[in-house]
C-alpha cells in the first residue's frame, strides 16, 4: 500500500492505534525542513529577459503562491532565495554580491537562464560575467534562454528536494562563529574579484605571452 | 462624484473573483479533470482564475517549441542500421549557430585519414545556447532537432552542461512522439527528394 | 512617393552647399549617402539643418570606426517631425589619435546620451559637452571596446564563423583559456595593491548642491538639500536602472539616470556574427517587444539586399508586431500601476491577456519571448493548424485549439472585452487620476529637442509615427489613425497606450481576414542562405516599435558581417528627457514618471 500520510509525519516510530489521529511524530529535520520548502521567500529583483519570465512565473497562470513562494521582497534582509535571473554584468555583479552578503542564512540562490549559469549567448561580451556561480554558491541551475515558467517551477521543486534533503545536524548556519561574507569585487580597469589579487599582482609582473592555443585547455566531462 | 471610479475598478476586481466559482459550478470537477476543461480554461474563453497546477498539470508545449537541441539517430530495433546517426558532420550548424556553442568533431576513415561523413563527437555547451533553432532549421539531413524537455534543473553544471554525443543523441521514435505531424512532414519531403534524385539518376 | 521625399533631401543639402561651400562635402562612396560636414563647422551647420531645413529631431547618433583609413565617423540621422520623410544625414570625421568633434548638444539635447555613449564605447571626445562621463562601462574601464583595435578577454576571431568549431571542434569553455578564469583582462602591470578604484566620485561631484547664487555658502543656511540614489536593484525601476536624485525636502532639483548595469555588448557580437545571426539576437533588446526588433532589423538589411517579400509574409509580420505592441502596452500599463502602488492587480489582468497572445507566438514560433520569427525575405514559418501540443511528458496535457478560430476570437473579441475592461478599472479611477495629472509634463517642442519618440512623443501632441511618417511594409494600405494626446503628462501617457492598444486592434482586425485569404501562399521568398552577403554601404533603417523608433544603422564592407552595427534604442533616448521631467516633481512622482516611459534594460543598455 503506498503510504497515504504526507511525509512529514512518517517516522520509524509505532504509534498506538488509539492515538493515531491525534498524534504526529516526526524528525525534527523533517518539520524543519518541511516549513523551510514550504516558505521559500525570493527576492523581488530581475536582471534581464529570464525577469520577464520570472515575472510570467509569479503571475497567475503558474502562481508561485501553491509553492508558498508568492512574497516576493524587495529587501534582501527578508528573503531567502536569490532568484538571479537574466545576465550578470561586470558592472552588476557588485551590487549582486552585496547584496547576498545581506541575506540572512539559511539562504540559496538560484541561477535562471544560461546567461546566470555560464554565460549565455552574451559570454564573449566584455561586461558579461561568465556564470554568476564565480561569485555566488549556486544551488540550482536552470538551463534555458529563457527558461519557460514551467522550467522555472521545475527547478523551484528541485529547490525544494535540496531544502528537504538537509540536515539541522550539518546545516551550516548553526555552526560556531559568522559565516564569512564573499569580499564584493570592485570596478578597476576591469572587474576586480579580490579573490584573485595575489594572482593578477602576479601577472603584473610576467611579460604578456601570446594567447594559447584554444586545443590546451583541459577537456571538461560531459554527462 | 469623487470615489465611483474606485468603485467602478473594485466591482471588476470582484468580477474576476466570483467568475472563477461560476465557472466552477458551470464544469463542475471536469474544469480540472478533463482535457475539455483544461483547454477551456486556458482558453480564450478563460475567465476568473487561470492556474495550471504545475506539477500536477503541465500545459503541453506546442510541436514547434524550441529548447536545448538534440541529435536525431536510427531506433534501437532499426533493421539494418541501429543507432546509426544521421547527423553527416558538414558542420553546417555549427556555422549558423549564433553564440557558436555547437563543437564538432569529424570522424576520419582510419586507414586513408579521409574524412567520414559522420561526427565522432558532438558538443553543445547549454549554458551558452540561445535555443534559437537556426541548427535545426539549417540542417539539411534533419539530422539535429530541437527537443521539448525543458526540465532540467540540476544541482551542478561544470560536469553536466556541456552535452555530448552520448548525451545529445536521441531515436527518431522520441521525435516522432514529440512533433508527430512535422515529422511525418519531414518524412514526405525527405522521400520526394530522394524520389526526385531517383529519377534524376535514371535519366 | 519615395522620388519626391528625396528631392527634398535634395534640395535640402544644395541648400547647405550653398550657404557652407567648402565646409560641406558630398559623400560619394558607393552605397552611402548625405554629406560631410568639416568639423570646425559642425555646430553652425547642424544649426542651420534645425532652424533653416526644418529637420527638427536628431534620431540617431552612430559613430563608425574606419580603422584602415585611420579616422573615426560619427554619422548623424536628423528627421522632419511630424512631417515624415527620409532622413538628412551628416556625418563629421576625427583622426583616430586624437579624437575630438564639437558637441551638438546645444542644438539637440537628444545627442547628450549618444555622445557619451561614443565616447565611452569608441572613445571620441565631444568638446563642449556638459557631462563627458562614460554611460554604459563605468569611470575607470580600460579602453574604449567598440574600436575595432580592441580585444575583449573571451576574444577568437574577428568574424564568425569560428574556426575552431568544426571539423576539429574540441569543445572547451572559454575560461580555460584565459589566466584568470574568468572573462577579465588587465593592462600590464597592473596591481591591486595601492589601486583606487574611481567609483561613483564624479557621478556625486556632479550632483553637489551647488553654492547658492547669492553667495550664501549652502553649508552656512543648512538647507535640507540630499542625494538620493535609486537602484539598480529597486523593484519600481523596471530592471537594472538606477537614478541618482538631488533632493530639496521632496522635491527633485537634479536627476541623473545611471546606466550599463546590463550593458550586453551588443553591438560589438553584432559585428562578430553574421547577418542572419544577430536575429535572435535582436529578441534579447527589447524582451518583450522580440516580434517588433525582428521586424526592424528584417526591414533594414532587406532594404540593403533589395530583398522583395511576399504579401503573406508582410501580412503575417503586421499581424505578430501589432500583437506585440499590445502585449507591450498592456506590460507597460501594468507596471505603471504597479509603480503608482497598486501592487499587481492590473499587472495581474494585462498578463493574462498576454499569456494567451505568448501561445499563439509560441506555437507559431516555437518560443514564447524569444520568437527569432522573421528572416530576410519573409518569416520562418506560417501559422500552425493549432495552437497546443501533443502530450509526451506525465501530467501534460493537451490542447488544440483551431489558430484562424483562434485569432478570430482574439481580436475582435477577447481583446477589445478586456481592453475595455481595463478601461473600466483604470481611467477614470480617482487615485490615478489625481497621482498622474500634470504630472512629469512634457511640452512638445522639450520633446523633439530630447529626441523622444513612439508614445511619449505623441503623448505630448506631436502626432509622429513612422508607419504613417516614413511607410514601410503594407501599413499604408491599413486603415488606421495616430493616436496623439496634448498634455504631455503621465496621464496623457497613459491614455495614449490604450489609444494605441485600439488602434492595433483596428489593424488586426483587417489584417485577420486576409490572412484567411491568402492562406497557403508563400511566405519566405529566395533562397534561404544562412550566410548572406550585404553589398558595400550604409543604410539606417527605423521601425516604430512599441516603445519608440527602434533604428538599426548598418554599414557594410561586402563581407557576410556587418562591419558596423549600431542600435538605436528607444528606451535609451526616450529617458534623455526624464530629468527635465521630474525637475520640480515629488521624488514619488519620479518612479511614475519613469514608468510612463516605459523603458526596457534589455536595449536601452543593449
Ligand atoms: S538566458 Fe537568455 S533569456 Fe535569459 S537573460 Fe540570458 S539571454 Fe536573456
Ligand atoms: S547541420 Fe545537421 S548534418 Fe550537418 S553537422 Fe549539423 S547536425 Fe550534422
Ligand atoms: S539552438 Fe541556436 S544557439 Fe542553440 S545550438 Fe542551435 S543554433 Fe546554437
Amino acid at each position: 500500500m503506498a503510504d497515504p500520510t504526507p511525509a512529514i509525519h512518517n517516522p520509524d516510530y509505532p504509534i498506538p492505534e488509539e492515538l493515531r489521529n491525534n498524534i504526529a511524530i516526526t524528525t525534527l529535520d523533517r518539520i524543519y525542513n518541511w516549513s523551510r520548502a514550504k516558505s521559500v521567500w525570493p527576492m523581488l529583483f530581475g536582471l534581464a529577459c529570464c525577469a520577464i519570465e520570472m515575472i510570467a512565473t509569479a503571475a497567475a497562470r503558474y502562481d508561485p503562491s501553491r509553492f508558498g513562494m508568492e512574497v516576493m521582497r524587495p529587501s534582501p534582509r527578508q528573503c531567502d532565495l536569490m532568484i538571479v535571473s537574466g545576465t550578470v554584468t561586470k558592472k552588476m555583479v557588485p551590487q549582486i554580491v552585496r547584496l547576498y552578503n545581506q541575506m540572512a542564512e539559511p539562504r540559496y540562490v538560484l541561477a535562471m537562464g544560461a546567461c546566470a549559469s555560464g554565460g549565455g549567448p552574451f559570454k564573449e561580451g566584455y561586461n558579461v560575467v561568465d556564470g554568476i556561480d564565480k561569485f555566488l554558491p549556486v544551488d540550482v541551475y536552470v538551463p534555458g534562454c529563457p527558461p519557460t515558467p514551467q522550467a522555472l517551477l521545475h527547478g523551484f521543486i528541485t529547490l525544494h528536494e535540496k531544502i528537504e534533503s538537509q540536515s539541522i545536524t550539518t546545516v551550516p548556519w548553526y555552526r560556531k562563529g559568522e559565516s564569512e561574507a564573499i569580499p564584493v569585487p570592485i570596478l578597476g580597469p576591469d572587474l576586480i574579484d579580490l579573490r584573485q589579487a595575489s594572482l593578477i599582482n602576479y601577472m603584473s609582473t610576467q611579460t604578456p605571452e601570446p594567447p594559447q592555443p584554444a586545443a590546451a585547455a583541459e577537456e571538461p566531462v560531459a554527462g | 462624484m469623487y470615489g465611483v471610479g474606485i468603485l467602478k475598478g473594485l466591482g471588476i476586481t470582484l468580477k474576476h473573483f466570483v467568475d472563477t466559482y461560476v465557472d466552477d459550478f458551470k464544469w463542475g470537477i471536469r474544469r480540472y479533470t478533463s482535457d475539455e476543461g483544461f483547454t477551456a480554461r486556458q482558453g480564450l474563453e478563460t475567465e476568473g482564475l487561470f492556474t495550471v497546477q504545475y506539477p500536477e498539470e503541465k500545459i503541453a508545449v506546442p510541436e514547434r517549441f524550441r529548447f536545448v537541441p538534440f541529435l536525431v539517430v536510427n531506433d534501437q530495433d532499426h533493421a539494418t542500421e541501429p543507432d546509426a546517426d544521421w547527423c553527416t558532420s558538414c558542420g553546417i550548424c555549427a556555422k549558423v549557430c549564433p553564440p557558436q556553442c555547437i563543437w564538432i568533431i569529424r570522424s576520419t576513415d582510419p586507414d586513408t585519414g579521409r574524412p567520414v561523413p559522420q561526427p565522432k563527437d558532438f558538443f553543445i555547451d547549454i549554458d551558452i545556447c540561445m535555443n534559437c533553432g537556426f541548427c535545426a532549421e539549417f540542417c539539411p539531413f534533419d539530422a539535429i532537432k530541437m527537443d521539448h524537455d525543458y526540465e532540467l534543473s540540476d544541482y551542478d553544471r561544470t560536469s553536466t552542461h556541456i552535452y555530448n554525443h552520448a548525451k545529445l543523441a536521441k531515436p527518431l521514435s522520441y521525435w516522432q512522439m514529440i512533433a508527430p505531424s512535422r515529422a511525418e512532414q519531414e518524412r514526405l519531403s525527405r522521400e520526394a527528394d530522394e524520389a526526385a534524385k531517383a529519377a534524376r539518376k535514371r535519366k | 512617393m519615395t522620388d519626391t521625399t528625396s528631392e527634398t533631401v535634395h534640395s535640402a543639402t544644395d541648400l547647405l552647399f550653398e550657404k557652407f561651400g567648402d565646409a560641406i562635402q558630398a559623400d560619394d562612396r558607393e552605397g552611402y549617402e548625405g554629406v560631410i560636414v568639416s568639423s570646425d563647422q559642425l555646430v553652425d551647420v547642424a544649426q542651420s539643418i534645425r532652424d533653416d531645413l526644418g529637420y527638427n529631431l536628431l534620431t540617431n547618433l552612430s559613430y563608425v570606426d574606419y580603422l584602415a583609413d585611420d579616422f573615426f565617423e560619427v554619422v548623424y540621422h536628423a528627421y522632419r517631425v511630424p512631417a515624415g520623410g527620409p532622413p538628412l544625414t551628416f556625418r563629421a570625421r576625427t583622426p583616430r589619435n586624437e579624437a575630438i568633434l564639437p558637441s551638438l548638444t546645444g542644438v539637440w539635447p537628444s545627442a547628450d546620451f549618444q555622445e557619451r555613449e561614443a565616447w565611452d564605447l569608441m572613445g571620441i571626445r565631444f568638446a563642449g559637452h556638459p557631462n563627458l562621463k562614460r554611460i554604459l562601462t563605468w569611470e575607470g574601464f580600460e579602453g574604449h571596446p567598440m574600436r575595432k583595435d580592441w580585444r575583449e578577454p573571451f576574444y577568437e576571431e574577428d568574424n564568425k564563423p569560428f574556426k575552431t568549431r568544426w571539423p576539429g571542434g574540441e569543445v572547451d569553455r572559454a575560461e580555460m583559456r584565459v589566466p584568470y578564469g574568468m572573462n577579465v583582462q588587465y593592462p600590464a602591470g597592473f596591481t591591486v595593491d595601492g589601486y583606487s578604484p574611481e567609483g561613483d566620485a564624479a557621478l556625486y561631484a556632479g550632483l553637489a548642491v551647488p553654492e547658492s547664487a547669492s553667495g550664501i555658502g549652502v553649508q552656512q543656511i543648512k538647507t535640507d538639500q540630499l542625494v538620493v540614489n535609486l537602484g539598480p536593484q529597486h523593484p519600481s525601476t523596471h530592471g537594472v536602472f538606477r537614478m541618482t536624485v538631488t533632493l530639496d525636502g521632496e522635491t527633485i532639483t537634479r536627476l541623473e539616470p545611471v546606466m550599463g548595469y546590463l550593458h550586453r555588448n551588443h553591438e560589438q557580437i553584432g559585428e562578430r556574427n553574421t547577418y542572419l545571426m544577430n536575429m535572435p539576437y535582436t529578441d534579447r533588446l527589447d524582451y518583450i517587444s522580440s516580434m517588433a526588433n525582428n521586424m526592424a532589423y528584417a526591414i533594414t538589411v532587406e532594404k540593403m539586399l533589395g530583398q522583395e517579400v511576399p504579401y503573406r509574409a508582410e501580412l503575417l509580420r503586421v499581424l505578430m508586431v501589432e500583437l506585440t505592441r499590445i502585449v507591450n502596452h498592456y506590460w507597460a500599463i501594468g507596471f505603471l500601476l504597479n509603480d503608482l502602488g497598486a501592487f499587481f492587480t492590473p499587472s495581474l489582468y494585462a498578463i493574462l491577456e498576454r499569456e494567451l497572445v505568448l501561445d499563439l507566438f509560441e506555437a507559431t514560433t516555437g518560443s514564447r519571448m524569444m520568437c527569432n520569427y522573421m528572416r530576410f525575405g519573409g518569416v520562418a514559418y506560417d501559422l500552425p493548424p493549432y495552437i497546443g501540443g501533443p502530450a509526451v511528458k506525465p501530467g501534460d496535457r493537451a490542447r488544440e485549439l483551431d489558430t484562424l478560430q483562434f485569432l478570430n476570437d482574439l481580436v475582435f473579441e477577447r481583446l477589445p472585452r478586456s481592453l475595455d475592461e481595463l478601461d473600466r478599472l483604470l481611467t477614470t479611477n480617482e487615485v490615478i487620476i489625481t497621482r498622474c495629472k500634470g504630472v512629469g509634463v512634457l511640452p512638445a517642442d522639450v520633446a523633439i529637442a530630447y529626441g523622444a519618440t513612439g508614445p511619449v512623443l505623441r503623448a505630448s501632441g506631436v502626432p509622429y509615427d513612422l508607419r504613417r511618417a516614413d511607410p514601410y511594409s503594407i501599413y499604408n494600405d491599413l486603415d488606421f489613425d495616430v493616436a496623439v494626446r496634448y498634455n504631455g503628462d503621465t496621464y496623457d501617457r497613459y491614455l495614449i497606450r490604450m489609444d494605441e492598444v485600439r488602434q492595433s486592434l483596428r489593424i488586426l482586425q483587417q489584417v485577420v481576414p486576409m490572412l484567411k485569404e491568402t492562406a497557403g501562399e508563400d511566405y519566405w521568398a529566395g533562397k534561404r542562405p544562412y550566410n548572406v552577403r550585404v553589398p558595400v554601404g550604409e543604410h539606417y533603417g527605423h521601425h516604430e516599435n512599441p516603445k519608440g523608433e527602434l533604428g538599426f544603422h548598418i554599414v557594410s564592407d561586402g563581407t557576410a558581417n556587418p562591419y558596423r552595427y549600431h542600435i538605436r534604442a528607444p528606451s535609451f533616448i526616450n529617458i534623455t528627457p526624464l530629468e527635465e521631467m521630474c525637475r520640480g516633481s515629488k521624488i514619488a512622482d519620479a518612479i511614475i514618471i519613469l514608468g510612463s516611459i516605459d523603458i526596457v534594460l534589455g536595449e536601452l543598455d543593449r
